[in-house]
């Protein structure tokens, strides 16, 4: 296994103390960026390194802040806490063990985009977890590591909490600026991306919490270290949260490019009873889902490795699928959680995932007809390519791979066979 | 937008455009429909609907010298995107390639139809919007027909939400497009209403109470492209397509908004044709696509069953009713015994064509014709109105708009609504005033001035920018101010009547001339003064000839014998001339109701309402305007025109009576300003963008196209290089103070003769009220809701009090035009009730 990188409170009790974490080296990597380095530098070793949004998208850390328009100001820095993808609990575990690691993140990001202000925004359902955060963010400030003239330099820094309301679309970051700013959390039109025009119409950096937790390791050891780990296009560790049939879930902590197999038997201790695994759905609810057989097992998981199987490594929460489990039963929950949390500003998502749900719920009866099968599987793929953010985009996908990698579970709950 | 060109192709048709025009701009302009659902011309794009999906192709370019690359065959190479986009949200690019008609782009469309179908009742049977909706007309043009959708599984939801009382939501038939959110954030700036809840639920809401608390909230329902919002005169009361549709123009304000007004024979009135509603008509240099609530809801005075039906003369002291030709006989009668001594009293809501006939009679009978109005500035607007190209939609970066004196959004409201678009397009807005009016948020520049002072305030704005030394107080605002004008291209000055008397009025027209030539902005095209009138047609009547009485209406009907009264109701607005009027012998009146002054007359006629008749209006910006019958009169009303005619061929005066038309061509010969202004000329269109109307309604909603005329817009003399100055006026002086001072202040909901008869409105009409700041409440022992004396001038009148920290220390607030006789601010003594 590899050595954890953001995880390290699992070798290291109390790092969830400042005094402990401070102990451990902490928040040196932010007092050397503010005080011996500029941000193009640590913009230039951030790209360096290879880290990847580790929200979803996969996008290079370093070069979504290399896009900040020059010379506008005030910038921000948000940071995505709205995790709330089904089968992602890895945001939870270093918000509230390894904090200090997460928001000496936010530190050095805020500096490398020359922001003055960050936020931090959290999922309405973190209300105790933001509750601990502001008392981390009230000692940083008591310490002097956060405030005006950082360092005896002429740096400032606040960073703030604020809670979604408990919409899922919110952890899409356009829609996650306007709750930030008050108002409905439906998506922006892109472009104007947010790093032109991010919050409050003013250029933004958006980061999930797991990417921004792993900046402090790559500033104090260097790129270089950080690319000893993972693929060459991938590099570093991720946290699979690894949920569904298997024995013991969890976050794993691994490099990436370990196999399914690994997480799923190694780490996961394989099926419960014996059984067989019978699909994976590698990003949460918001995934082809794969069937599970030994070719997809043995595949690396990394950002390529997991595309080129057809589906996306996404948040990387893997949740098993056993023999036991019916597709069709999947559909109809993924198809459920979709049409809740459409926002509804676009017509093919907040109708689609409607019918969808509808169509899927009636199978699931064992009321729908052999053509229903197929009529899901066409306004499944009706949405598709039509909508205004990816949530539409993600609705489908567990549906279209689920009727085409396992019809017969659909085809067994037709009513009466016809 | 730009001065540089784009060439695209859109659906094989090679499109020239300016760039950053969207694509769905750049095919309608090209005569190409790309449906749209959420987009509208005259709102920032959101591409929310997705019904403008369409395949776009992008010329391939060279990586490294960036020009076109070519095929095989010479011609660019065209790279199409795997997925449709929205064409709403794209601006057109060189050599682009955009197919609307390929049989994925027309797949896209069917497919959207088919999802917002899912949701929809299909209720077309019963709603109000059938047969002009824009979901019906591109379901059948684009939808697949039939539904795979279950019927049983759509969602059922409230059918009749009431947003305000004058706007309802039907929660099924909204497809969630947001044009009305939109309309009412980014035109109106009043987002009284928005989405709440999301998915499927989302569902359109009011925030403010009373709901919808906004004066525009009627064309939400125009732009709304489904049945979902309907006003609540016009709901269930007719089928579009069972409606005829009439010119007219707005009687209410200055602005002079053109109007739709639809009719149809309505069985529950006797089979009489009855207005059903009044939609706004495109003029984009006077109202664009929109007109206020009051304009809307405001006509069904013409339809009350209290208006006057048989001309009346006075029987052993009562009005009975007569014959026209008795009527006409008695009234010729009592002008021919007052020898001279006739005073005739003309409203400005009159048209232009009842007015000239009306002092040609008056000054026939050797009598004279005023104005039944104090506020001035007419002949300023004669020679320094805005110029020939002043449209404030052109209004942008570079221009400056004072507005002095008025609210515009109580008194103009579309001249609030076109201020506040210029200001978003980066023009400078001055505003000055002595209450705070709902123009500030959005005014760069603020001078606020004690009630009663705008000329000074002007002056002191004037001389800030001359450099005069003899600015006193607070000249930091003064100078703030003259800033932003001094460096505008061109500027425009609405100048108001807020707490002036005739003589703070006249001093205030002045000063405002004065500054707009200390700008250098006098004779530009683009630039010069707008009164903010309170009638419609104020500005025509200065045009004909009539002015307000120099030294009041008291003293011009003290030596006269007859009066003749016309469109105005003075008895009402100053109950205080009632002895004036008693004095004297004979007066006549012709009106639409039994007004109180009416009642007081030996002869009444019952006039026609601007429903039944044709004629004129001239704008507070001087356009010149026609408006059409649309139902036919009352049987035995007439034209004011007409009947003035009568009277005048009784007593032997020849007046054009044979038609509006030819009193216009009269006016036209002897109004120099009206030389060109036929009715042929006032009839003239020409292409206006955006377009509405027709098959449009899916893209500008159901706003009329103009057919009927754009007007005639007078070029006032200035622009014309003739002589404008103007007869000097007195400086103004700073007024008597008093601990607390009554001022007077223009409601939109006033109760005036046009309002008051409106049943949908009368829940909005302003009442008789004195509001007072808490402190000066408290200081006097005065809570919210409790009946006061109010006593200026000698007069007493009981009213209840309403305490509002919004009222500024040191003043008593009341409504006009509720039978309070005040013009300029008073020193005032108010008093709990006893």
């Amino acid at each position: 296994m590899a050595e954890h990188v953001v995880l390290r409170h699992r070798e290291i009790p109390g790092l969830e103390r400042l005094e402990v974490y401070l102990e451990h080296g902490g928040f040196e990597a932010w007092r050397r960026a503010v005080t011996k380095t500029t941000p193009q530098e640590v913009i230039e070793e951030v790209k360096a390194s290879g880290l990847r949004g580790r929200g979803g998208a996969g996008f290079p850390t370093g070069v979504k802040w290399s896009f900040l328009t020059p010379n506008v100001f005030p910038r921000y820095v948000v940071a995505n806490a709205d995790e709330s993808e089904p089968g992602t609990f890895k945001d939870r575990e270093i918000l509230e063990r390894n904090p200090f690691q997460f928001l000496e993140g936010v530190a050095i990001c805020a500096y490398a985009a020359q922001a003055e202000v960050a936020y931090v925004y959290l999922r309405g359902e973190f209300w105790d977890v933001a509750q601990e955060m502001d008392g981390h963010l009230a000692s940083l400030r008591e310490r002097g590591l956060l405030g005006k003239g950082l360092f005896g330099t002429d740096y400032n820094l606040a960073v703030h909490t604020h809670l979604g309301a408990g919409a899922y679309i919110c952890g899409e970051e356009t829609a996650l600026l306007e709750s930030l700013e008050g108002k409905l959390g439906q998506p922006r039109l892109r472009p104007p991306f947010p790093a032109a025009e991010g919050l409050y119409g003013k250029p933004t950096v958006i980061n999930n919490v797991e990417t921004l937790a792993n900046l402090p390791p790559i500033l104090a050891r260097g790129a270089a270290w950080y690319r000893t780990m993972g693929t060459e296009k991938s590099p570093g560790t991720k946290v699979f949260s690894l949920s569904g049939k298997v024995v013991r879930p969890g976050n794993y902590e691994l490099a990436l490019g370990t196999t399914f197999r690994e997480l799923i038997f190694s780490h996961g201790g394989g099926i419960p009873d014996g059984r067989k695994a019978k699909g994976i759905l590698p990003a949460g609810a918001s995934s082809v889902i794969l069937p599970a057989d030994e070719r997809i097992l043995d595949t690396p998981m990394d950002y390529e490795a997991v595309q080129a199987a057809g589906s996306a490594l996404g948040s990387a929460s893997v949740i098993v699928l056993d023999e036991t489990t019916d597709l069709a039963w999947v559909a109809m929950k993924t198809s459920r959680f979709f049409k809740h949390e459409s926002c509804g500003k676009c017509t093919p998502c907040r109708e689609g995932t409607y019918w969808m749900l509808h169509l899927a719920e009636r199978v699931e009866r064992g009321e729908a007809r052999l053509e229903d099968i197929d009529l899901l599987d066409t306004v499944a793929r009706q949405i598709q390519g039509k909508c205004l953010c990816a949530l539409g985009e993600f609705s489908t996908m567990p549906v279209v791979s689920a009727i085409a990698s396992f019809r017969a579970d659909f085809a067994s709950r037709v009513a009466d066979g016809r | 937008m730009s001065d540089l060109q784009v060439t695209l192709t859109i659906d094989g048709l090679r499109v020239t455009v300016p760039a950053g025009t969207l694509i769905v701009d750049a095919a309608k302009k090209a005569g190409i429909d790309i449906p749209v659902f959420c987009y509208h011309p005259k709102l920032e794009p959101v591409g929310m609907c997705r019904m403008c999906l369409v395949e776009i192709g992008r010329a391939r370019r060279d990586r490294g010298t960036g020009q076109p690359v070519r095929g095989d065959d010479g011609e660019p190479v065209i790279d199409f995107s795997p997925k449709l986009e929205t064409a709403c949200t794209t601006a057109v690019g060189e050599g682009w390639v955009v197919r609307g008609l390929s049989e994925k782009a027309k797949a896209g469309r069917k497919e959207i139809v088919e999802f917002l179908l899912t949701s929809h009742p299909l209720d077309c049977p019963i709603c109000d919007k059938g047969g002009e909706c824009p979901l019906q007309n591109l379901t059948m043009a684009h939808g697949p027909g039939k539904s795979r959708f279950l019927h049983d599984e759509k969602a059922r939801l409230a059918k009749h939400v009431p947003l305000g009382d004058l706007i309802v939501l039907d929660r099924e038939r909204c497809i969630q497009c947001g044009r009305c959110v939109r309309f009412q954030e980014e035109i109106v700036g009043e987002p009284v209403i928005g989405f709440s809840q999301r998915g499927r639920g989302l569902e359109i809401t009011t925030f403010s109470e009373p709901g919808f608390d906004s004066i525009f909230s009627g064309n939400t329902s125009d732009i709304c492209p489904v049945g979902a919002l309907t006003t609540t005169d016009f709901r269930f009361e007719a089928r579009p397509w069972e409606l005829r549709a009439a010119a007219s123009i707005c009687p209410h304000c200055p602005v002079g908004c053109n109007l739709t007004l639809n009719t149809r024979r309505q069985p529950d009135r006797d089979g009489q044709i009855t207005v059903q509603r009044v939609m706004p008509r495109q003029n984009e240099m006077v109202n664009e696509i929109w007109i206020c609530d009051k304009g809307r809801f405001a006509h069904h005075y013409a339809a009350s069953p209290e208006r006057l039906r048989r001309p009346m003369v006075r029987k052993s002291n009562a009005l009975v009713e007569a014959t026209w030709e008795e009527a006409l006989a008695r009234a010729a009668q009592g002008l021919r015994a007052a020898g001279g001594k006739v005073v005739g009293i003309a409203g400005g809501r009159a048209s232009n064509e009842d007015l000239f006939n009306f002092r040609r009679l008056l000054e026939g009978v050797g009598g004279r014709a005023v104005l039944d109005e104090w506020m001035a500035g007419g002949d300023h607007a004669q020679k320094l109105g805005a110029g020939s190209k002043a449209d404030l939609g052109s209004y942008g970066a570079g221009d400056a708009i004072l507005v002095v004196a008025a609210d515009l959004h109580e008194e103009a409201p579309i001249w609030w609504l076109r201020v506040r678009q210029a200001a978003r397009r980066g023009a400078k807005i001055v505003v000055a005033s002595a209450l705070p009016t709902s123009l500030d948020p959005v005014a760069n520049e603020i001078v606020r001035f004690p009630a009663g002072d705008a000329a000074l305030a002007v002056l002191n704005v004037v001389h800030a920018l001359t450099g005069d030394s003899t600015v006193e107080a607070s000249a930091e605002l003064y100078e703030h101010a003259a800033a932003a004008l001094r460096g505008a291209e061109d500027v425009l000055i609405f100048f108001g009547r807020e707490g002036l008397d005739a003589a703070g009025s006249s001093a205030l027209a002045g000063e405002c001339a004065t500054l707009l030539a200390s700008l250098g902005c006098a004779g530009r095209a683009r630039s010069g003064l707008i009164p903010v009138w309170p009638r419609s047609n104020t500005q025509g009547a200065w045009d004909m000839g009539l002015r307000p009485p120099s030294t009041g209406l008291k003293e011009a009907l003290s030596d006269a014998k007859a009066a003749y009264v016309m469109a105005a109701d003075p008895l009402r607005d100053d109950p205080g001339l009632a002895e004036a009027l008693s004095g004297v012998d004979f007066l006549i009146v012709q009106e639409l109701f039994l007004t109180d002054t009416a009642r007081r007359a030996e002869v009444v006629f019952p006039a026609q309402a601007f429903t039944e008749r044709e004629g004129s209006l001239t704008t507070g910006d001087r356009r010149v305007q026609r408006f059409y019958p649309s139902v036919p009169p009352m049987p035995e009303a007439r034209a004011d025109w007409r009947i003035l005619a009568e009277v005048g061929n009784a007593l032997g005066l020849a007046l054009p009576g044979s038609s509006p038309a030819a009193v216009m061509l009269e006016i036209a010969a002897s109004v120099p300003d009206y030389r060109g202004a036929s009715y042929g000329e006032l009839a003239r269109v020409e292409a206006q963008w955006p377009i509405v109307g027709g098959d449009d309604l899916y893209y500008g909603g159901t706003a009329y196209r103009n057919e009927q005329g754009l007007g005639v817009k007078l070029v006032p003399a200035a622009e014309r290089g003739e002589d404008f100055s103007l007869e000097s006026h007195d400086l103004p002086v700073a007024r008597e103070r008093a601990p607390l001072m009554l001022l007077p202040v223009a409601r939109l909901y006033d109760a005036g003769t046009t309002v008051g008869a409106s049943e949908i409105l009368r829940a909005h009409l302003e009442q008789a009220s004195v509001a007072l700041n808490p402190e000066d409440a408290s200081r006097l022992g005065i809570g919210d809701r409790e009946a006061v004396e109010v006593r200026w001038d000698g007069r007493v009148r009981r009213v209840n009090a309403r305490v509002r920290a919004s009222v500024p220390p040191g003043l008593a607030i009341v409504p006009r035009s509720m039978s309070l006789e005040l013009r300029g601010v008073r020193p005032v003594e108010v008093r709990r009730a006893e």
